[in-house]
């Protein structure tokens, strides 16, 4: 069976609602044909808005320009999504397990209070990567988030649990309060890392411009979890699952004491 | 049965079923890992006395271990889950947690989760963190050497306890020395430990006392010293017995290394004083695991 391929016919004049499609994988390809998502105010039929190849219901591929595709995924359990291209706001947003993979860029609030599985995004993310809605308690709550660009500001903000990766460099507030869970950048960060950070870890390749004044130093140490956390990554698309990327000893900063002050900001000793 | 001039007597060892788990130790070279490893496994030589059984099973190269760093298997055997969890986490928390660099992993996929770290995690006073990776759960717990890392829990399985064979001979030394011979060879079997002192035990013991208070005592059909006294089971020129015990996680585990230590045993010949080879039958009151000894070395 070939994925099931979803190409868009033209570009949306409208933002469009794709949370329907999370249920693809009960579907029957025609049924999904005749799903109606929301575009602005109107619905439309999926097969108006895109042409349909393929019938594997539970692989789908996103083609041409979705950039104003939103909550791609959203709440999927076990599908396996690939847009070939940019996606809209709330990419993988409270998905269970699976796997998306964008392979443009994201916009805001990808990944946001995931449950579970990887989401993969190969270009750029935007400001709230695995965070928590506004007015919500709990962003990120499992699963994986790999950006292989960089992700805006507040990435991480309210994380519970879960590990968000991001190869080039993050925005500011970096890791805001953070609840628990990994934050792992080899770039530059941005001003304010680790603000308001209850516990958790916010691993970092380079010494931020400022370490923030509500963190302890705690001096150098070499720590035994890092070998188990990187070989946990070996299975990635990712210079993270590189073993030379791999380190174990860090300059650990204690914090954030303005909050419960049980988390760390990690940084990569020499 | 002879083999090489030993006799092996048509009888059966009894064994009995227990709880077990393994967990993995690591440090920074391999003899802290066993500075740890003998701490924990020690007196733990039989559930009568000591809560569990425990001994060391093997060494790890560090390509086995999960932080590729040296380490040992340690097995751990009690009459019960509940004894088992208490004797595990003591143990882990007095000889693991203390030991300079050490830390503490899982050595069984599946079975009954126990809490490993799962509670030890407390010494940290509220300053522990937890990592999951991989699904599995680790701690990290600071303690004044760096951070002694603990993985959550570790599974506990059905196991088999107390299979064993006595070496009769004509001298305390020869026993010995067949003993130690059978024990190196069943090292190299997986998945049992010899939990008494060098893996060898001289107290046997028989089911029950003359005195209430105890339910083993000596055996003496098997005490040189007694023969004239009691109704012996051994021949005049015997001397001296010694008894492997073997704790194994499945009984066909412990066949094995039955096989292994009597085949070493009796590749040192009557020659080297070793008349017959038995094993602790009581009647099958102890346990419903028989090792028929005849069977193990046809």
């Amino acid at each position: 069976m070939s994925a099931l391929t979803l190409t868009l016919k033209a570009e949306p004049r409208q933002r469009v609602d794709m949370r329907p499609l999370s249920a693809a994988r009960e579907l029957t390809p025609a049924e999904i044909a005749a799903l109606k998502l929301w575009l602005g105010k109107r619905r439309r039929r999926v097969d108006e808005l895109f042409t349909l190849e393929g019938d594997d219901t539970a692989r789908l591929v996103l083609r041409g320009d979705c950039r104003k595709l939103d909550y791609i995924g959203r709440d999927a359990r076990d599908l396996d999504i690939t847009v070939e291209g940019n996606a809209g706001a709330y990419a993988g947003m409270g998905m269970r397990s699976g796997r998306l993979h964008v392979k443009g860029d994201a916009d805001l609030f990808a990944a946001c209070e995931l449950r579970g599985g990887l989401v993969q995004i190969d270009g750029n993310a935007g400001n709230f990567l695995g965070a928590a809605l506004p007015g919500d308690k709990r962003g990120m709550r499992g699963g994986i988030v790999l950006v292989k660009g960089d992700a805006g500001d507040r990435c991480g903000d309210q994380l519970r649990r879960g590990i968000i990766l991001v190869e080039g460099n993050a925005g500011d507030y970096c890791g805001s309060r953070l609840i628990a869970g990994t934050i792992a950048v080899m770039g530059q960060v941005g001003k304010n890392p680790g603000y308001g950070l209850r516990r958790g870890t916010l691993l970092l390749w380079r010494e931020p411009a400022v370490i923030p004044a509500t963190y302890g130093d705690c001096g150098t140490h070499t720590l035994g979890f890092l070998p188990l956390w990187f070989a946990g990554l070996r299975h990635l698309d990712s210079r993270f699952a590189d073993p030379a990327n791999a380190f174990n000893r860090v300059h650990r900063y204690g914090g954030d004491l303005a909050s419960v002050g049980r988390g760390e900001i990690l940084v990569r000793a020499a | 049965m002879v083999i090489n001039g030993i006799h092996i007597d048509d009888t059966f060892a009894e064994a009995f079923p227990m709880k077990a788990t393994r967990a993995i130790i690591t440090a920074q070279n391999l003899e802290w890992a066993y500075h740890s490893a003998r701490a924990m496994t020690g007196f733990a030589t039989s559930v009568i006395a000591c809560g569990c059984e425990a001994g060391i099973e093997r060494e790890l190269s560090p390509e086995e271990t999960p932080d590729g760093r040296p380490g040992v298997a340690v097995l751990i055997f009690a009459m019960g889950g509940k004894g088992l969890a208490k004797q595990l986490e003591t143990r882990a928390g007095q000889c693991v947690l203390t030991s300079p660099t050490s830390a503490l992993f899982a050595g069984i996929e599946g079975g009954k989760p126990i809490p490993l770290g799962k509670n030890l995690r407390f010494f940290g006073d509220g300053f522990q963190m937890s990592k999951k990776i991989g699904g599995r759960r680790y701690w990290r717990i600071p303690v004044m050497d760096g951070e002694f890392l603990a993985e959550e829990t570790t599974g506990m399985v059905d196991a088999v306890g107390g299979g064993n064979f006595l070496i009769l001979a004509e001298s305390q030394p020869q026993a010995l020395a067949a003993c130690e011979a059978a024990v190196a060879a069943m090292k190299e079997i997986p998945n049992v430990i010899m939990p008494f002192p060098g893996g060898v035990v001289r107290s046997g013991s028989k089911v029950g006392s003359k005195y209430k208070a105890l339910n083993a005592s000596t055996n003496d059909a098997f005490c040189p010293t007694l023969k004239g006294v009691t109704n012996t089971q051994l021949s005049p020129e015997i001397e001296s017995v010694m008894e492997i015990v073997i704790d194994g996680l499945t009984k066909e585990d412990i066949d094995k290394a039955m096989r292994a230590g009597i085949e070493a045993v009796c590749q040192l010949g009557a020659g080297a004083g070793i008349r017959r080879i038995s094993a602790g039958n009581y009647g099958g009151k102890l346990g419903p695991f028989h090792f028929h000894l005849r069977e193990i070395m046809a």
